[in-house]
């Protein structure tokens, strides 16, 4: 639909640009990412052709731009510049309306009901129907911009050139504006090249990126080949992280900040520990980096609270998450800091150990209930009983992404051993049992001190929480049948 | 619609009441009887149609010929102080009709209208310079870069007719009365040097109130829109050019009429090129009839220069219009 073929231009001898190539196909969305200064905006212009290339061509539909003349192109491409000051007042109307000039001609060419039938469906697309008859400049720049987009709607062209459509936009209007947006690139198959400053918004809505840098394109791809920590480190001069999009299969960035906290001693030490009848819990003074399967705030987080709470057999579980909130909250601990997990187990019989390595240390803690052991190999249907066994695993170290998950299978098989050292049996199969049916495990670090990239088995750090976790779930079995007999 | 429509009739009304008040104040009162049954009082129709009607025709002709120029000029700009006047067109008009006078220039089949035509020549050629010189200065066009250079070629082109008038001896003098403005005893003729050229000029801005709306937003924007922007300025100019130099061709240098006529419309009707074109027009030649009846009304019998009364209005409308532009934060 859109080539653009070895494009380069300016202002005077300036040269911007610098023999840029890249073409979109109809229905697709390319986004242009770049630093200040880096050529979007030079390159949107040479584009639109309200600026000569010094070489090159632009071609729609396999024609050169510079062919069309002016009312024609206008019918085959929009542009929404950035927002300027303008002198005189319009109303809403009359600016959208300005969007149907290219479709007029004639000295006496009035309105057409097509005109008025595209003027009416873009102001509603922007949800600016409202506004109708209200003045540009009693509006805010948001609303504004909406107006704009708007107009270039109104156009009703198949190529849609936007410089940072999201501009002077809240969250709630920019997703609705790109949604809008998308939605019509993909029922009107229109032809879609948009600026952003934001690389996430970019990376979730455009099908291709193109990454620019000194007038030239650094990487063009989909965003998985372009929202890469290098190339975007090395283009905008800032650390960068990328992770996944929770929805989307899209890359997603996060700024590193250049303040950093101050690597306070921090250090988890099992005498800190708190173990009642009612629940263990740890205070850090820093929040940890942590990964759980708790009730509250599973997943990964920053938390500085650690709670495992005792609830009686017959706890309702239906509605857990609330009552855990309420009860952490009713603690004096902000839930949000909080990472809680339940257990029917009597708490006081926890196993709190501190486990040394030449690195550093780590502390674990496990509560352990078998009366419902679970053979996982054995498929069986069953109904849910009480007993859980809990298990954290605090590493006074830097621990990385791999590090994290190996960390939680060491625990596992390290629980699993236990159980079979301790010959828990599945009273449903007749096997020996390798966890039960409501286990948790928690792995936090500090993220101070040594880095570990690994966790495995004969790392230093796997063999302490091998050790560590085989040693603290076997006592915590002992504890738990003695309180059985007793 | 309705709004626009009314927006019309309004206009229209005032326009007729100024004309039917123009012709019958004076210090002859004549009934407006004698508009219809000219039979009824022949001295006074004699008086009516041959002195107080040309002269009514001509101030609505140069009314709305300066205030349609105006209105068109600030779109084109998109500056709300550009006018005729203010931007220094009317002085490069004035001396192309002075150097006609001074050099007794007559172009054969031109006849009648090498007057207004070379009037014509010198308003283009003073709006080219000043939009080059503005440039020049300031890329962004500012408000106030485009005024300033305005008044600095007004003042250039002021001191070049003082030296030709200062050179003819007696015989121009009456020239300085001329400059000042006044549509008196023109007698038809001046309408028929005027009138080809309004229409014309008129209808040519017209064409183009679509591209007005349009440039409004800016040039760049305009050409997105799909303006041949090039070409609309330079018709635009022609015409707003066209207008001004007819205007000040048959009636001297009146100030002010291009910014507050514009400017009204703006507020009560709105931006909308399509009618602040039209209704600039009419509402101009309305606001001139009135203003050259108060002219010669209001210390009669000496008459004052219509441009006393406009620059009277216009002046304080200008800082007004400056006001607001700077505290607006626009």
């Amino acid at each position: 639909m859109l080539q653009i073929e070895n494009l380069s231009g300016g202002y005077g001898d300036k040269k911007i640009v610098d023999r840029i190539s890249f073409g979109v196909e109809k229905g697709r969305m390319l986004g242009i990412l770049g630093p200040n200064g880096s050529g979007k905006s030079t390159l949107m212009k040479l584009i639109s052709g309200v600026l000569e290339p010094t070489s090159g061509v632009v071609r729609v539909d396999g024609r050169p731009v510079g062919d069309f003349p002016a009312k024609e192109l206008a019918r085959k491409m929009a542009v929404l510049p950035q927002l300027h000051a303008h002198a005189f007042s319009h109303t809403v109307r009359e600016t959208v309306s300005l969007g149907r000039y290219p479709h007029q001609s004639g000295w006496f060419s009035s309105w057409s009901a097509e005109d008025e039938a595209a003027v009416q469906e873009a102001m509603q697309l922007m949800d600016i129907s409202h506004y109708e008859s209200t003045l540009l400049e009693e509006m805010s720049g948001g609303e504004q911009q909406r107006v704009f987009v708007a107009q270039a709607l109104a156009q009703n062209a198949a190529v849609l050139l936007l410089d940072e459509p999201t501009n002077h936009l809240d969250i709630n209007h920019q997703k609705e504006l790109l949604d809008t947006i998308k939605k019509q690139a993909i029922e009107k198959e229109l032809t879609i090249i948009s600026i952003f400053h934001d690389i996430n918004l970019a990376s979730m809505y455009c099908d291709e990126l193109l990454l620019m840098d000194e007038g030239s394109i650094v990487r063009k791809g989909e965003p998985h080949e372009v929202v890469r920590t290098h190339d975007v480190e090395s283009v905008y001069q800032t650390r960068v992280s990328n992770h996944p999009h929770p929805e989307l299969p899209k890359p997603q960035i996060t700024l590193l900040p250049g303040v950093r906290r101050k690597p306070a001693g921090l250090k988890v030490r099992a005498e800190d520990f708190l173990v009642t009848p009612e629940f263990v819990a740890y205070q850090s003074q820093l929040p940890l980096k942590t990964v759980s399967s708790a009730v509250v705030n599973a997943g990964s987080g920053w938390f500085r609270n650690f709670l495992n709470r005792r609830v009686d057999a017959s706890y309702n579980i239906d509605n857990s998450y609330e009552e855990m909130v309420d009860y952490i909250e009713d603690s004096g601990l902000k839930a949000t800091d909080t990472v809680a997990m339940m257990t029917a187990v009597r708490t006081e019989h926890a196993i709190v150990r501190e486990y040394k390595a030449d690195f550093g240390n780590i502390v674990v803690a496990v509560t352990a209930g078998v009366g419902n052991g679970v053979d996982v190999s054995q498929a069986v249907a069953r109904e849910q009983r009480v007993g859980t066994i809990n298990t954290w695993i605090m590493v006074n170290g830097i621990l990385s992404d791999e590090a994290f998950i190996q960390a939680m299978i060491t625990a596992t098989e390290a629980k699993t051993k236990a159980l079979q050292h301790e010959e828990v049996i599945d009273p449903l199969t007749g096997t020996i049992a390798t966890g039960t049916s409501t286990d948790s495990c928690l792995v936090a670090a500090t993220q101070q001190g040594e880095a570990l990239p690994y966790a495995g088995p004969i790392t230093e750090v796997g063999k302490l929480i091998g050790t560590g976790v085989f040693e603290c779930t076997v006592e915590a079995i002992h504890l738990y049948r003695e309180a059985k007999k007793a | 619609m309705s709004k626009s429509v009314l927006a019309y009739v309004v206009s229209l009304v005032l326009l007729g009441g100024a004309v039917v008040l123009g012709v019958t104040v004076g210090t002859v009162p004549i009934s407006p009887a004698v508009i219809w049954n000219p039979s009824s009082d022949e001295a006074a129709a004699n008086i009516l149609w041959n002195i107080r009607m040309p002269r009514v025709v001509l101030a609505g002709l140069v009314g709305a010929a300066l205030a349609i120029a105006g209105a068109a000029f600030q779109g084109l700009l998109k500056n709300p102080l550009a006018d005729p006047y203010t931007l220094g067109v009317s002085s490069g008009a004035a001396v192309g009709a002075v150097m006609t006078l001074f050099f007794g220039i007559s172009i054969p089949f031109l006849g009648l209208f090498t007057l207004p035509v070379i009037s014509m020549i010198g308003a283009l050629i003073t709006m080219l310079a000043v939009m080059g010189f503005a440039r020049l200065v300031d890329r962004s066009m500012k408000m106030e870069t485009v005024i300033l250079t305005g008044i600095i070629f007004s003042s250039f082109l002021g001191s070049i007719m003082s030296l030709m008038i200062a050179l003819t001896g007696e015989e121009l003098r009456q020239i300085i009365g001329w400059l000042l403005g006044s549509v008196s005893m023109r007698g038809w003729p001046y309408v028929q040097m005027a009138l080809p050229f309004v229409l014309v000029g008129s209808f040519v801005l017209w064409l183009y109130r679509r591209e007005l709306n349009a440039m409004l937003f800016g040039e760049e924007r305009a050409q997105h829109l799909g303006v041949d922007v090039k070409r609309s300025k330079l018709a635009i100019l022609i015409g707003g050019s066209v207008l001004t130099g007819s205007a000040v061709a048959v009636s001297g240098t009146i100030g002010f009429v291009g910014l507050v006529v514009p400017h009204m419309t703006r507020l009560v009707w709105g931006s909308d090129h399509r009618h602040v074109l039209p209704l600039s027009f009419i509402n101009g030649a309305a606001l001139l009839i009135v203003c050259d009846l108060v002219a010669r009304t209001i210390i009669s019998p000496t008459e004052l220069p219509i441009g006393v009364i406009t620059a009277f209005i216009g002046a304080p409308v200008f800082a007004f219009i400056f006001f607001r532009q700077r505290r607006g934060g626009l």
